[in-house]
């Protein structure tokens, strides 16, 4: 029991700090992808708690296609969120 | 100014919150016999069914399914509707780079195993974790792989709107099919089998089949409007 406490705690941190990080990035493809990797922890966290149900979901929706549509859309209009961003 | 208002919405969306957590009686009632235990007993002693989740999605809440599966067919559609007036102008920013070789040919290699997986994740959702949705999902992320590694790989519209409308149609015709036995809307009518085996839990794979269908058309086509789109 204590391990799997453990396990959920650290899945917990590594989702407030990719959040983080996703909220600070200006580079909005280094961000997507950050939040692609919280789908990913969540995911090892729903299936932790015993959701396989809701983990399937997430990372079908979460990992693969939230991401892809979000790469698609910066291909489609600005990758940074400022021009003076740009290095 | 501003900032008051915001300080006002904040104290009020606070307020609530507190409300909501603070109230000592919130689960007490309802968990000791409520609606939980309902759940439990009758899905494997009259549903035949070993995946609670699933039967409560698709037999005690399937009127909420089929307004999930609406919500969706709206998303898309007006997704497509949006993005259909674009695609006129068509601008030459985007150059549209060939995948590379290794990237083809593995996607070649893994997409009858992602679409297997799919359509095994929807036929079993019954049995196994996953279902519906899940299926559909998976089955629209290898077409993705598809349309990523290859740009001359083309899907017809006009299946997948096929496909879509006759899983939707299907939908509402096995829930008023329920009507007909002397039932209720998504009457679990057909014969439940027994626990465990591929064919049980009545009417429920049937239902899960056809949303897969219809997740998996639905959101192929939503992928493929926005790949292709110029802006």
């Amino acid at each position: 029991m204590n391990y799997l406490l453990f396990i959920i705690g650290f899945l917990l941190l590594v989702l407030i700090g990719t959040a983080v990080y996703a909220v600070r990035q200006r580079d909005l493809l280094y961000a997507v992808i950050a939040t692609g990797v919280i789908s990913l922890a969540l995911t090892a966290l729903f299936l932790v708690l015993q959701a396989p149900d809701v983990a399937l979901t997430e990372a079908a929706i979460g990992v693969a296609l939230t991401t892809i549509i979000f790469i698609i859309t910066i291909r489609n209009t600005v990758r940074y969120e400022d021009e003076k961003d740009k290095k | 100014m501003k900032k008051a208002i915001v300080i006002f919405l904040l104290a009020v969306f606070g307020f609530f919150l507190a409300v909501t957590f603070l109230d000592p009686d919130f689960e007490a009632e309802r968990n000791h016999n409520g609606v939980k235990n309902f759940y439990l007993d009758k899905t494997v002693s009259q549903l035949k069914t070993a995946n609670t989740v699933t039967a409560i999605v698709v037999n005690f809440r399937g009127f909420d399914t089929l307004g999930e599966v609406t919500v969706l067919f709206l998303a898309a559609t007006a997704l497509g509707s949006i993005l259909f007036k674009k695609r006129h102008h068509i601008g030459d920013r985007t150059v549209l780079m060939p995948a590379s070789s290794i990237v083809s040919a593995g996607s070649k290699l893994i997409f009858p195993a992602i679409i297997l997986l799919g359509a095994y994740v929807f036929i079993h959702g019954h049995l196994t974790p996953g279902g519906g949705f899940q299926g559909g999902t998976i089955i629209a992320t290898g077409f993705l792989l598809m349309l990523i590694a290859y740009r001359d790989f083309s899907i017809s519209h006009n299946v997948l709107s096929v496909i879509e409308s006759f899983a939707g149609i299907g939908f509402v015709t096995f829930g008023l099919l329920g009507f007909m036995n002397g039932g209720t809307f998504l009457q679990n009518f057909m014969g439940t089998g027994v626990l465990n085996d591929l064919i049980s839990g009545g009417v429920i794979p049937v239902i899960y089949i056809l949303v897969g269908f219809k997740v998996a058309a639905e959101l192929t086509g939503l992928i493929y409007t926005i790949l292709h789109e110029k802006g």
